[in-house]
């Protein structure tokens, strides 16, 4: 990619389940703090879930609330806080220039399961049925009602990619940029899915629904007793820019996009293909124009099912077999599958390490499964390290969907 | 109900969906969307919400009716009557 404009990371919001701040997330994965509720799923009951807390009405009127969606309020709160760390003068910016692309795994469930229940309480007469309901259910609903709030009017939508959204949100704004297609970009993930009963009966009829008597161990990658993913909530929004144009204005630049790669299985709707997801990864790293080695940090996608932790080991074991200085971990163990956000926000998590050397483990593993012993797999305590110079993020998602996106410190060559 | 009643009652409906509005000092006579901040899927939510709370339908050829608090009361006070309440 060196003919093509460089693409860096100046601004950075998030809300995870154990942090608004990317300072109260980090601190939390090196002190092993996860943060899982247990939420009353309707017709289903009590169920574990990650459970955002930011307030909505920081950078929205009640009003835009109550009209929007929960996944459209994680978006402006993310958003606005990536303006704020990226120290861009917003009055000066040309909004015409400025995209939003984000990532998300599903859209719609929520508002289209809260009608039915609505209109249930009337018979299932629909002209009890709401007006909102195609604002809020259409595909670019989230990037649209930031565009609306932060009066944006360069171009924004939507990246459906499953569970490989986050990494595709950051991944189609990097291409956008390089294309000249806008200045500015507010890329990255989001997912309300906690608030759909449906994703929750999806995955425990499919046997892969987490659970734990203590929620907060119920997400267990790697773990022998794994029993499958626990659902949360959450955003990360980045501000990407070129980098000629970020050390124009004397930006901090957080990290460079060094390479990336999205491919699919072709395989089967819900099981992983270890073949493609190394294809994947190899693919990322000869466009970012490294070895195996130059990765110092890999977040995981692993997701605690039985078998897709596995796949994604064995994947991992072909690529980085020889590797002493590349550490694994994994955020879903403290803060359960995001899904829309899950990619962007274990990016997030991990982008300090490159200023303090520190790696957060994957918590929660009290019997590792042999099949998931990587040999730099970060367990249950941070590790300090001498040096991080680039992150690799693996994101994954339903109908085989592959993503690896590969981040790089700033002035590594 | 009175009429004063039936303002009342639209009063706690535009309260639900324009909560960041002041309505101590709404103008019974005046428009609505002339001192408050609505648009027409605000006043559908109005519409929505006469139907589910209080039973009264308002025909989309009768929306302009509900223009003014005072207009409002005109218009749905047979409704309610109807309705007995």
């Amino acid at each position: 990619m060196s003919s093509k404009p460089r693409i860096v990371i100046t601004g950075l919001g998030l809300t995870a389940p154990n942090g608004n701040t990317l300072a109260e997330f980090r601190a939390n994965l090196l002190a092993g703090k996860a943060r899982i509720a247990v939420i009353d799923v309707r017709h289903m009951g009590p169920q574990p879930a990650g459970v955002c807390d930011f307030d909505a009405t920081k950078w929205q009127k009640r009003k835009e609330i109550r009209n929007g969606t929960r996944v459209g309020s994680i978006s402006i709160f993310c958003a606005r806080e990536a303006l704020g760390d990226s120290g861009l003068d917003w009055d000066k910016v040309d909004k015409s220039r400025v995209g939003v692309y984000l990532g998300i795994t599903e859209h719609g469930n929520v508002e289209t399961e809260n009608e039915i229940h609505n209109i249930s309480q009337f018979g299932n007469d629909t002209k009890y049925w709401t007006h909102h309901h195609n604002p809020r259910t259409v595909a670019n609903n989230p990037a649209g009602e930031v565009t609306m709030n932060m009066g944006i009017t360069g171009p924004h939508y939507t990246i459906g990619a499953a569970c490989a959204a986050g990494n595709a949100g950051l991944i189609q704004a990097a291409q956008m940029l390089q294309l000249g297609e806008v200045d500015v970009a507010f890329a990255g993930g989001v997912s309300e899915s906690i608030h759909t009963f449906g994703i929750f009966a999806g995955f425990k009829n499919q046997g892969a629904l987490g659970a734990h008597e203590d929620p907060t161990k119920a997400s267990r990658p790697f773990d022998k007793h794994r029993n499958g993913i626990v659902i949360s909530e959450g955003g990360a929004i980045y501000v990407l820019e070129r980098l000629d144009d970020a050390l124009a204005r004397g930006a901090r630049i957080i990290a460079e996009i060094a390479g990336w790669c999205i491919n699919s299985d072709a395989t089967d709707a819900v099981l992983p293909n270890p073949e493609r997801q190394t294809e994947c990864v190899r693919m990322a790293l000869q466009r970012a124009g490294m070895k195996p080695q130059d990765i110092h940090i890999v977040s995981t996608h692993a997701t605690a099912t039985a078998l897709g932790d596995i796949q994604e080991c064995t994947a991992l074991r072909a690529v980085f077999a020889g590797c002493p200085e590349t550490r694994i971990n994994n955020t879903k163990s403290f803060i359960g599958h995001c899904m829309g956000a899950a990619g962007a926000l274990e990016l997030a998590g991990n982008l300090p390490s490159f200023d303090d050397h520190w790696v957060h483990p994957t918590i929660n593993i009290e019997e590792l499964d042999p099949e998931c012993a990587l040999p730099g797999l970060v367990i249950n305590q941070p590790v300090k390290v001498s040096r991080v110079d680039a992150i690799l993020n693996n994101s994954f998602g339903m109908l085989g969907i592959n993503s690896a996106l590969i981040v790089k410190k700033y002035g590594v060559a | 109900m009175t009429k004063e009643d039936i303002k009342q009652v639209v009063l706690d409906i535009i309260a639900d969906i324009a909560p960041d509005e002041d309505l101590t000092a709404v103008k019974p006579e005046v428009r609505l969307r002339d001192q408050l901040s609505l648009d027409s899927m605000d006043f559908l939510d109005i519409v929505m919400e006469l139907r589910k709370k209080h039973g009264i339908e308002v025909p989309e050829a009768d929306y302009v009716q509900l223009a003014s608090l005072d207009s409002c009361a005109e218009y749905l006070h047979p409704k309610f009557e109807a309705k007995g309440k």
